[in-house]
């Protein structure tokens, strides 16, 4: 098992509030909007740690808080020694340089006025010292080349290029300045079903011979099943169940997370109406006004009295051999033959 | 509570309909866009059929003519710039295509209905959901206000808006995406079709509501014996709904199964490989097969098959003039391809 110095990303105590205001002169806070609240989160190197849950539970402001795209209201990032949250100018820029990120949309992400060469370029510019000027050509037509692109199509705009191939862009942008750590939010979920395993090989190619850590988001169980080491299930702004991918997938602990494995239909008919089917009523309460105690209760099938005003913690837990957010967790299989 | 479907009336306002005569059936459909980029041939000879109380699901990936097709099936095209080019459209054995437009308009409020993925861009955003739903008893039932009111609830009740009574004063925008859903749902049912198309009525939702709106419409499906035909990507909610697949590729059907077949042996290279390159959920996979290049432009679509340029299994003779011939290969079991034996494996 691999020991503390191959830790790539600590963050510990992540907390992320939006105020709410009112008025337009005199703007006054009435509120917030607790995006991410109290998350921690370790990557190791060449690990890929896969993030879920459902829309607004706070993934993409966990991912922009890790490559240091929002501020945290609370907590603290730690990579290479140095917390990423305390830094600024000069110093801020550099340690940037080693976490990068690839967004969800490849169709709006990229620049439609720039050259393909001049957005997988640009970190280059911002970080001058990098890559020496002269050889900036060059090294941009490696990542084309690297990431399975044309070199020669390096004078290209965007709009000429696919779906996948202009995610392919956002990953050689985003491998420029050598970084250990990559952040993926949602990066094949725009993507065709054929189209998406290409970009997923590439990724799992590039982590083998790059040595890369990823941290994985997306709303899709199954593509974050192959692709992730680890998983980690969000709700509402927190980290409600973490362990390996066999711990959550085979073996989950928590109410949310066997509600969400049992909603995901498998490729496969001989499976209809012998798997557990765990239907949750209602939406996600809203994130400015979670429910006290267990932020899950109001939609739990499983909650008691005791959940309104008891926060359960996320630890290991006699029914749970890895850390699970539920007073009452308990492994329950809901993948398989019943 | 459904009321029965009274023949009668629909022999009234559908000359030549024979309810003896299969559900729907779609024959060689063709459909162009004219544009200034050219001709781009959305959906090029489509066959498929359905029956009452079942659901088919039209299985294929973005732009290769789901929408399309059901649009042209429901007389709902874009036109210009698009065009119905051949096939026909047989409803109870009756040509929709040769219909004219308010014979059309009577055919989909009341036998076909659609549903879509995004419900906002369905719903007036002006008027209230009850109003929107009174309007169709109204105007189609020649109902009174207020029991068109009643009828309104009741049905939002079917489709399990919770306190319908007081919601349907609510306008569209104050729906969460999964309620918003339902009530199109409650929108396209409310005149009993025999025939709902279901475009991707998910896509944009989180499992857990995903789950909670494919529950609804297999409830529904089953109360009303209603045909259902489900378009979309996704080979998971295929695998859970289905009865029979069509799988689509640039406009065309190239193979139709009963579910359990497809799954357990394509007879198709493009099947095959779309069921190899997906990862499961129930374990953890080894590295995905990757369906090599891109659909294609449907302003030049390769000549033969046009798969070819991405197939495993291609040959000189599939990049020919002619497309594959369609083979039956069992009962309820079609392919187009001219290698489906090795596909299979026999
Ligand atoms: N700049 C902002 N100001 C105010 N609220 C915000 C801001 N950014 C995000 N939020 C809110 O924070 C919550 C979490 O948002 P976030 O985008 O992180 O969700 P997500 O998990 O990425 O969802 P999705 O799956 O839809 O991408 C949501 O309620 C969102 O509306
Ligand atoms: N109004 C339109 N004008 C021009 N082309 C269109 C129009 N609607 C659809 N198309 C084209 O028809 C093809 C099939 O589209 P569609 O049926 O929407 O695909 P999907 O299978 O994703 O539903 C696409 O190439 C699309 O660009
Ligand atoms: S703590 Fe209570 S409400 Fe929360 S998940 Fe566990 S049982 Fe459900
Ligand atoms: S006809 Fe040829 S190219 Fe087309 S699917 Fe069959 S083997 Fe592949
Ligand atoms: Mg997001
Ligand atoms: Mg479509």
């Amino acid at each position: 098992m691999s020991d503390v110095s191959d830790l790539v990303l600590d963050a510990r105590g992540l907390v992320k509030h939006f105020p709410i205001t009112q008025g337009i002169v005199f703007r006054s806070k009435v509120g917030e909007v607790r995006a991410v609240d109290g998350v921690d989160l370790q990557l190791r190197r060449g690990e890929t740690l896969g993030v879920v849950g459902e829309s607004g539970c706070g993934k993409s402001t966990l991912a922009k808080l890790l490559v240091g795209l929002e501020k945290p209201t609370a907590g603290e990032i730690m990579v290479r020694g140095e917390d990423m949250t305390r830094l600024s100018g000069h110093a801020l820029r550099r340690a940037r340089r080693n976490i990068q990120m690839v967004m969800q949309d490849p169709y709006t992400s990229l620049n439609p006025r720039m050259t393909v060469g001049d957005i997988i370029g640009e970190p280059f510019a911002i970080h001058p010292d990098a890559v020496p000027r002269s050889g900036r050509e060059r090294a941009v037509q490696e990542l084309l080349d690297l990431v399975g692109l044309n070199p020669d199509h390096i004078n290209r705009y965007p709009h000429q290029f696919s779906g996948g191939q202009r995610q392919r862009i956002g990953i050689a942008r985003a491998l420029a300045l050598r970084p250990e750590i990559i952040v993926c939010d949602e990066p094949v979920s725009a993507l065709d079903v054929s189209i998406q395993a290409q970009v997923i090989n590439l990724l799992e190619r590039l982590q083998r011979e790059l040595g890369l850590s990823y941290v994985f988001i997306a709303h899709d169980l199954s593509v974050v099943r192959h692709i992730s080491d680890r998983v980690a299930v969000m709700y509402l702004g927190k980290i409600v169940e973490t362990g390996y991918h066999m711990a959550i997938y085979e073996q989950p602990t928590h109410p949310y997370t066997q509600a969400l494995l049992s909603a995901v239909p498998v490729p496969d008919p001989r499976l209809r109406g012998h798997r557990d089917h765990i239907v949750l009523e209602g939406d996600v309460p809203s994130p400015a006004n979670p429910p006290s105690g267990c932020r899950f209760r109001t939609r739990c099938w499983k909650a008691q009295p005791y959940c309104a005003d008891h926060e359960p913690l996320l630890q290991i837990r006699q029914r749970a051999p890895h850390p699970s957010a539920c007073h009452y967790a308990e492994v329950r299989d809901l993948l398989h033959r019943h | 509570m459904t009321p029965v479907t009274d023949i009668k009336a629909q022999m009234d306002v559908l000359p030549g309909l024979d309810p003896r005569a299969p559900l729907l059936h779609v024959d060689d459909l063709r459909v162009e866009f004219r544009t200034r980029d050219g001709v781009a041939k959305a959906v090029n000879g489509a066959t498929f059929y359905l029956n009452a109380g079942e659901t088919l699901a039209i299985l294929g990936e973005s732009g290769c003519g789901k929408s399309v097709t059901a649009q042209a099936v429901m007389g709902i095209l874009d036109s210009p710039p698009g065009h119905v080019t051949g096939g026909r459209v047989l409803y109870r054995g009756v040509d929709l295509l040769k219909l004219g437009e308010k014979d059309r308009r009577k055919v989909r409020a009341n036998r076909i209905a659609m549903i879509f993925q995004d419900a906002l861009s369905a719903l007036n955003p002006v008027y209230t959901v009850g109003f929107q739903l009174a309007e169709l008893f109204r105007k189609h039932r020649g109902m009174s206000r207020a029991s068109s009111k009643l009828r309104s609830i009741e049905l939002l009740d079917q489709v399990r808006i919770p306190a319908a009574k007081d919601r349907i004063n609510d306008y569209p925008h104050q729906f969460s995406g999964g309620m918003r859903q339902r009530v199109m749902i409650a929108m396209a049912l409310a005149l009993d079709p025999e025939v709902l198309i279901a475009d991707e009525p998910t896509t944009a939702l989180d499992v857990t509501v995903q789950a909670q709106i494919m529950g609804l419409l297999a409830e529904l499906q089953h109360q009303r014996n209603m045909g259902l035909i489900l378009i979309t990507h996704d080979m998971g909610v295929v695998a859970d709904v289905a009865d029979r697949i069509s799988v689509m590729y640039a406009g065309k059907i190239v193979e139709e199964a009963p579910v359990y077949d497809i799954y357990a042996r394509p007879a198709h290279p493009y099947t095959k490989a779309l069921l190899e390159s997906i990862p499961r959920l129930d374990h953890k996979g080894r590295q995905l097969n990757v369906i090599r290049g891109l659909p294609p432009s449907l302003t030049d679509i390769p000549s033969g098959c046009s798969f070819h340029p991405r197939c495993g299994y291609a040959r000189e003779i599939c990049r020919g003039d002619q497309p594959p011939p369609s083979y039956q290969i069992a009962p309820h079991r079609i392919a187009s391809c001219h290698f489906i034996r090795e596909v299979l494996g026999v």
